[in-house]
C-alpha cells in the first residue's frame, strides 16, 4: 500500500528531515549574526558557525532531492502506547528532580513505566523492585564515592 | 630499546596492587554491563565513566581500559548467544557464532572468541606500544593546518563508513558539529548557540549525546517494537572447551583477523566494522571447509573477533598520539580523559608518560585478566542475558539518569538527555547512523580551534591548508573519500537503469 502512494509522491519523512535542517540551519546562523565578539586577526567565532549553517542548508536540499527519489527507509509500525509510557516516566523523573521530589522516588517511577512500557503488567511491584534500586544506588553513592545525587524529604532522612 | 623501558616503567605503574584492582573491576563491570542485549562497548563506556569519576586520572583510565576490553567482550558472548550483535562490529561474529551456538557449540565458540581476542589484543597492543612513540615523533612537527586536515579525513571516514547512506551519515555528523557549537568559544568568550540557558554555557557534554542516542534511543526502538521479535537465548550445551580440531582451525584466523584489524584501526578508518567483515569473508574464502560457513564456522568467529579486538586497540594509536577519536567508544573515552583535563596527544607522551604507559602497561594486564576472569564466568554472563526485557531496560534508563545526575545534577541536562534519547529513536528508526554525532560533537570544536589557530599564524589566509603538503594530500584524501560514494552510488544507479 505505501508504495504505491511513495512512487506517486514525495518520501514525507525525508520532506521533513530536509525542513527540520534548514530550520537548524537559520538558527545556527541567525544566532551567529547576532554575536558581538570578533577576533582581531584570523577568523572569529562566527566563521565556522556560518559553514556548518552552510553544509546544513545542502544537506536539507539534499533530503528534498532524496524525498522525490528513493526516500528513507520504511520503518517498520511502532507501539505508540510503549513509547508514551517510557515518554511518561522520563517526563515525571525530570519533574521530580525539578521540583525536589528526590532521586529514590523519581528512579522508582521511571524504573516502573519503562517496565509497563515494554509489556510487564504489575505496576506496583516494580515501583517497589525501582524504590530499592533508586536507594541502593543512592546509598553507594553518598556513602561510597561521596557523591550526594539530587536529595528530596526521603533522601535526607538517611544523610 | 626506549620503549622497552617506557613499557617495563608502565609495568611498574600499573602492576601495583590498587591499580590491579582497578583494573579487575573495570575489567568485571565491563563484561558484566557489555553483556546485556543492546548495549555495546560504546555505551558501556560511557554509562560507566561516572563510576571512575572520583578516581585518580592514573587509577580511572586503568579502570577504563579494563571496561572497554570487558565491554567488548561482552558484547562478543551476546553476539554468539542471542545473535544480538550490539554494535555493528559483532555484526560478523554473530553470523557463524549464533549458528555455532543453535548446533550446540556455544561454548567453544565463546572460547575461540576469548582466546582470539586475547591473542589479538596482545598482539595489536604491542603494535600500539611500539607505533605510538615514533608516531609522536611525526606528530610533533604537525602543524594546526595538518591536525585539522586530519580531523576532516576523520569526519568523512567515520560518516561514510557507518551506515549505508553516507548522505544519512553526513547529516548525523553536521547535527553533532551543530550541538559542538553550543557554549562559550575557548578563543574569544563568545557565547554560542546557547539562547539564554546559563546550563548551555558549558557546551553539550559528550556522555549526556552519547547515553542519550544509544541507551535512552535503543530503549525507546525496543519497545516501539517489542512484539516483533522476541529474543532467544541459546543454551550452551556440551564442552566449554575447544578440541584439538578447534585449535588448529582457529589460529590462523586470530593472526590473519589482528592483521586486518590493527591497521584498519591506526588509520582514521573509521572502527572495527571494515576488518572484521574483510576477516570474515577472507576465512570464508580460506576455509578448508567452505561448506561449514553459514552453519557455524569456527573460523568465522575466531576471525573477525581477533579483528575487532585488535582494531580496538587500534584505534586508541590516533586516540593517545594525535588526540582524534575514530570511533563512538574512542570519542567518549577522549571525554574521558578531558574530564581530568588531559588532553592526549604528543605532549601526553612528554609530560604525562607515567600515565600513558601505564595504561598502555593496563591493557596487557586487562587482556590477561579477561582471559582469567570469563572462561570459569561464562555461566553467569549468560544468566545476565536471562533477566527479563522490561527489567533489563527499566534498569538501562536507571542507569543512564543516575550517570547524568552524578555528572551534572540540573533537570535541563535530564531534558537533553531525554530528548537526545527521542533523537536517537528517530534516527534508528529512519536509519541514521548516531556514531558519527557523537565524534561530530568530540571532534567539532577541535577542529575548528585547530583551523582558526592556523588562519591566525597565516593571518586569515586559507591557502595555507593547501600550501602545507601534509595537510594538502589529506583534505585530498577527505574530498575523494567524500565524494567517491556518491560517484559510485551514480554509477550504479546509471547501471541500474540500463538493465
Amino acid at each position: 500500500m505505501t508504495n504505491e502512494t511513495r512512487k506517486a509522491a514525495a518520501n514525507k519523512p525525508a520532506l521533513i528531515v530536509g525542513v527540520l535542517l534548514l530550520i537548524v540551519a537559520a538558527l545556527v546562523g541567525h544566532d551567529a549574526s547576532q554575536q558581538t565578539i570578533t577576533s582581531t586577526y584570523g577568523v572569529g567565532p562566527t566563521a565556522v558557525p556560518y559553514v556548518v549553517a552552510a553544509g546544513l542548508v545542502i544537506l536539507g536540499l539534499a533530503h528534498f532531492v532524496v524525498a522525490f527519489r528513493e526516500g528513507l527507509p520504511a520503518p517498520e509500525e511502532a507501539d505508540s502506547k510503549a513509547l508514551l509510557w517510557i515518554a511518561g516516566g522520563l517526563a515525571f523523573l525530570i519533574a521530580c528532580i525539578a521540583l525536589g521530589g528526590g532521586f529514590v522516588i523519581a528512579i522508582a517511577a521511571l524504573f516502573a513505566c519503562t517496565a509497563r512500557g515494554m509489556g510487564r503488567r504489575a505496576l506496583l511491584i516494580d515501583a517497589a523492585i525501582g524504590f530499592v534500586l533508586g536507594l541502593v544506588i543512592f546509598l553507594v553513592f553518598a556513602k561510597l564515592l561521596t557523591l550526594i545525587l539530587p536529595s528530596g524529604p526521603l533522601e535526607r532522612l538517611f544523610l | 630499546m626506549d620503549t622497552l623501558l617506557s613499557l617495563l616503567h608502565g609495568f611498574t605503574v600499573a602492576l601495583a596492587p590498587s591499580k590491579m584492582l582497578f583494573c579487575l573491576i573495570g575489567v568485571f563491570l565491563g563484561t558484566a554491563v557489555g553483556v546485556l542485549p543492546g548495549i555495546g562497548p560504546a555505551l558501556t563506556v560511557a554509562l560507566l565513566l561516572p563510576v571512575t569519576f572520583k578516581l585518580d586520572p592514573a587509577g580511572s583510565l586503568i579502570m577504563f581500559a579494563g571496561i572497554y576490553y570487558g565491554g567488548m567482550y561482552g558484547g562478543s558472548t551476546t553476539a554468539i548467544l542471542l545473535n544480538a550483535p550490539g554494535e555493528s562490529a559483532s555484526l560478523a561474529t554473530a553470523l557463524e557464532g549464533s549458528k555455532m551456538a543453535k548446533a550446540g557449540r556455544g561454548g567453544p565458540a565463546l572460547a575461540t572468541s576469548a582466546i582470539g581476542s586475547f591473542v589479538a589484543g596482545l598482539i595489536a597492543t604491542i603494535g600500539l606500544a611500539f607505533l605510538a612513540p615514533w608516531l609522536v615523533e611525526v606528530a610533533v612537527h604537525f602543524g594546526p593546518w595538518d591536525y585539522f586536515a586530519l580531523m576532516i579525513v576523520a569526519f568523512v571516514t567515520v560518516s561514510a563508513t557507518f551506515g549505508d547512506s553516507p548522505l544519512r551519515g553526513l547529516t548525523s555528523l553536521f547535527l553533532g558539529i551543530t550541538l559542538g557549537l553550543v557554549g562559550i568559544d575557548k578563543l574569544t568568550g563568545q557565547a554560542r548557540l546557547t539562547f539564554g540557558v546559563p546550563e548551555l554555557l558549558n557546551g553539550v557534554e559528550v556522555t549526556t549525546l552519547a547515553v542519550g542516542l544509544f541507551a535512552v534511543g535503543e530503549a525507546f526502538y525496543v519497545a516501539s517494537k517489542r512484539f516483533r521479535d522476541p529474543e532467544e537465548i541459546i543454551p550452551i550445551k556440551g564442552s566449554l572447551w575447544m578440541t584439538k580440531q578447534d585449535w588448529k582451525r582457529s589460529w590462523a584466523p586470530w593472526l590473519r583477523g589482528t592483521a586486518f584489524g590493527f591497521p584498519i584501526g591506526a588509520l582514521p578508518a573509521g572502527g572495527a566494522e571494515v576488518p572484521t567483515f574483510l576477516s570474515y569473508s577472507t576465512e570464508k574464502r580460506l576455509c578448508k571447509y567452505p561448506e561449514e560457513f553459514g552453519k557455524g564456522a569456527i573460523e568465522g568467529v575466531a576471525g573477525p573477533e581477533a579483528a575487532n579486538n585488535a582494531s580496538a586497540a587500534g584505534t586508541l594509536v590516533p586516540l593517545l598520539t594525535l588526540g582524534l577519536p575514530t570511533s563512538a567508544t574512542a570519542a567518549i573515552m577522549l571525554a574521558g580523559f578531558q574530564q581530568y583535563g588531559l588532553n592526549p596527544g604528543p605532549l601526553l607522551f612528554a609530560e604525562k608518560p607515567d600515565l600513558v604507559w601505564g595504561l598502555i602497561a593496563s591493557l596487557f594486564i586487562a587482556n590477561v585478566m579477561l582471559v582469567i576472569l570469563n572462561l570459569p564466568l561464562i555461566g553467569l554472563w549468560v544468566r545476565l542475558l536471562a533477566i527479563p526485557q522490561p527489567w533489563l531496560y527499566a534498569g538501562i534508563l536507571v542507569f543512564s539518569t543516575m550517570g547524568t545526575l552524578a555528572v551534572n545534577g540540573s533537570p535541563v541536562e535530564l531534558a537533553m538527555l531525554f530528548a537526545f534519547g527521542f533523537l536517537g529513536y528517530l534516527m534508528r528508526r529512519y536509519d541514521y547512523p548516531v556514531a558519527p554525532m557523537v565524534v561530530g560533537l568530540i571532534l567539532g570544536p577541535m577542529a575548528e580551534q585547530q583551523l582558526r589557530r592556523a588562519l591566525q599564524i597565516s593571518l586569515g589566509d586559507p591557502m595555507i591548508l593547501l600550501e602545507n603538503p601534509g595537510s594538502a594530500t589529506l583534505l585530498g584524501i577527505a574530498f575523494v573519500a567524500l565524494v567517491a560514494p556518491f560517484v559510485m552510488s551514480g554509477l550504479n544507479r546509471f547501471k541500474a537503469s540500463e538493465d
